[in-house]
């Protein structure tokens, strides 16, 4: 992948404060209406830490500080998961100034393995895994028929939007939304909200 | 959104300077964090209690900090878990060798936080230990589910831990009476009205004039239902119903009651709740060792409030009523 590694998280950024509302008023319905908030106020706090540094062009160090400014900024359930998510994908790409589908692959297996672990939530328990797993799962079989990063993370910006349709189908078992039971279901995730739009503005970026 | 604020980021960190203005015999601030911590350091090296979570719930919880309470605060946005560097700040304060204990409130980003929390200071050689809070029996306990939130009941936790960590006792003996205070303990709550969280600007929930929510969260998670207004008497009677159910207690039991405004409630009406919760107690043949009424875990102003039975055994008995001397408890 080619491209500036600022710009890309800067649209990551940009995009997920353009939707604070929407991931607030979907977190009011089923949650305590803080993710938006949350999570704009964690990507400010990127932006401002990203401009008060030096340029760095290794992926891997820019990407922990990315995670270690999201799990000193979100707080909630969000801030340690995709802290932990920033700072696993670091490791692969430690080192790297551009990413091919591989080093991808790994970045974002290692994203998830981090997510899972510390939430300890698998697929289908109504959070950000239904969007993301699907999501892998889509890049890796287009990186397998040797499609370009692009291709593939076209692929899995439509399989994190399934899974966020696929969040509305099922019930929560992580999370606040839990404490709904039946209740939760018909409502979208979310954190798979807010992951499927990260997938979101990587593409437009790369189609731009 | 009607407030007496400045502006809406800025009230967490212009609420500290207030409680640090106010009480400064009591708490100071941990400089760059959202942490308060004891005034003075305690004489004798003592296991130290570190409690935190979102702010919005006011006095809790740095105005439970001091003797007979808890060690440190750590205040999130509201109603937001803090992040682990602010906890681990506050665990860093506050340690003086015997080792730390976390009071966690059961919500998974609480609980995550304070977990990476722990991480942090246990690589710095610092013994940390935590306890979770779970006393909300509006929640389905399952194995399906995170299980119940902590609530109001999580200050009885601080009161009794606090006491034994007073004593000197052992990091492992202040958390096995911090786990017997939670194994005992339920509460359950309703509103009247909702609140507004000052950075969403509207409100979390919206309820009719005449409609009331039961089981609701402190942040203003939607409860078990909804229904019809009725008497203070009624609606006691239902919320009694349910955490006796959760926790059958046989005639001749001793308990202490919490009945806790969320905010904007009056204390007339909290006294009319506990009128019928003291009635009802004592038609079931149980002792009420201790009462506390008034605001410990609001939610913003919130209009209603919760009631929380502890279980008591001579232990517990003697920890409650020892004295405390906190910004929001006093006791001699
Ligand atoms: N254990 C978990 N594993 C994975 N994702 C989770 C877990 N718990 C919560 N989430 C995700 O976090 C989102 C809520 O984030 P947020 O509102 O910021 O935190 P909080 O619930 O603490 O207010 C949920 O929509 C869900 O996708
Ligand atoms: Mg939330």
């Amino acid at each position: 992948m080619s491209g500036n590694l600022y710009e890309v998280i800067s649209a990551v950024g940009e995009m997920i404060i353009g939707n604070r509302q929407k991931l607030t008023d979907l977190d009011a319905a089923i949650g305590d209406g803080d993710h938006g908030i949350n999570m704009a106020r964690g990507f400010e706090a990127v932006k401002a830490k990203l401009q008060g540094m030096e340029m760095e062009s290794d992926i891997g160090k820019v990407l922990k500080i990315v995670g270690m400014t999201l799990i000193s900024s979100v707080g909630g359930a969000a801030g340690p998961l995709y802290g932990t998510a920033f700072l696993r994908a670091a490791a692969p790409s430690q080192g790297k100034t551009e990413l091919d589908t591989q080093t991808i692959g790994l970045m974002l297996e290692a994203a998830i393995a981090g997510i899972k672990e510390r939430g300890k939530a698998t697929t289908g328990e109504k959070t950000m895994l239904d969007a993301l797993v699907p999501a892998y799962e889509a890049f890796q079989d287009g990186a397998n028929t040797g499609k370009t990063v692009t291709a593939c993370l076209e692929l899995a910006y439509e399989a994190a939007q399934q899974g966020v349709e696929f969040t509305k189908t099922i019930i929560a078992t992580k999370g606040r939304a839990s404490y709904l039971g039946e209740r939760s279901r018909g409502h979208q995730d979310p954190g798979a909200t807010s992951s499927y739009i990260m997938l979101k503005a990587l593409v437009e970026y790369l189609r731009r | 959104m009607k407030k007496v604020i400045n502006v809406p980021e800025q009230v967490v960190e212009e609420m500290l300077q207030g409680m640090v203005s106010a009480h400064p015999q009591y708490v100071k601030r941990v400089d760059g964090f959202e942490v308060l911590v004891r005034a003075n350091k305690p004489e004798a090296a003592k296991v130290a209690l570190v409690s935190g979570g979102g702010s919005g719930h006011e006095p809790s919880h740095a105005g439970f900090v001091g003797r007979g309470m808890l060690d440190g605060a750590v205040a999130g946005a509201v109603f937001t878990s803090p992040t682990p560097d602010q906890v681990y700040e506050a665990v860093k304060a506050v340690d003086n060798g015997k080792g730390v204990l976390l009071i966690i409130k059961n919500y998974s980003g609480d609980v995550m936080n304070f977990e990476m929390a722990i991480e942090m200071a246990s690589a710095d050689g610092i013994t940390v230990d935590k306890v979770i809070v779970n006393d909300d029996v509006a929640v389905e306990n399952s194995t399906w589910t995170i299980g119940r939130r902590g609530i109001a009941g999580t200050v009885l936790v601080h009161k009794i831990a606090g006491a034994k960590a007073e004593t000197g006792a052992e990091l492992e003996e202040v958390k096995r009476v911090a786990d017997k205070v939670i194994h005992n303990v339920r509460s359950m709550g309703m509103a009247l009205d909702s609140c507004t969280v000052p950075a969403a600007g509207k409100p979390s929930f919206v309820l009719e004039d005449n409609e009331i929510e039961i089981g609701m969260g402190i942040h203003g998670e939607p409860g078990t239902h909804r229904e019809v207004l009725r008497s203070a008497d009624e609606i006691t009677d239902h919320l009694v119903d349910k955490i006796l159910a959760d926790m059958p207690l046989a005639a001749g039991e001793e308990v202490a009651v919490l009945v806790n405004g969320l905010g904007a409630t009056p204390l007339m009406e909290l006294y009319i709740v506990n009128r019928k919760v003291a009635a009802l107690l004592k038609e079931k043949g149980l002792h009420i060792a201790k009462t506390y009424i008034g605001n410990y875990m609001t939610s913003l102003e919130m209009a209603g409030f919760s009631i929380s039975i502890l279980k008591l055994d001579s232990e517990l008995k003697e920890l409650l009523l020892a004295p405390a001397d906190t910004p929001a408890l006093v006791q001699f």
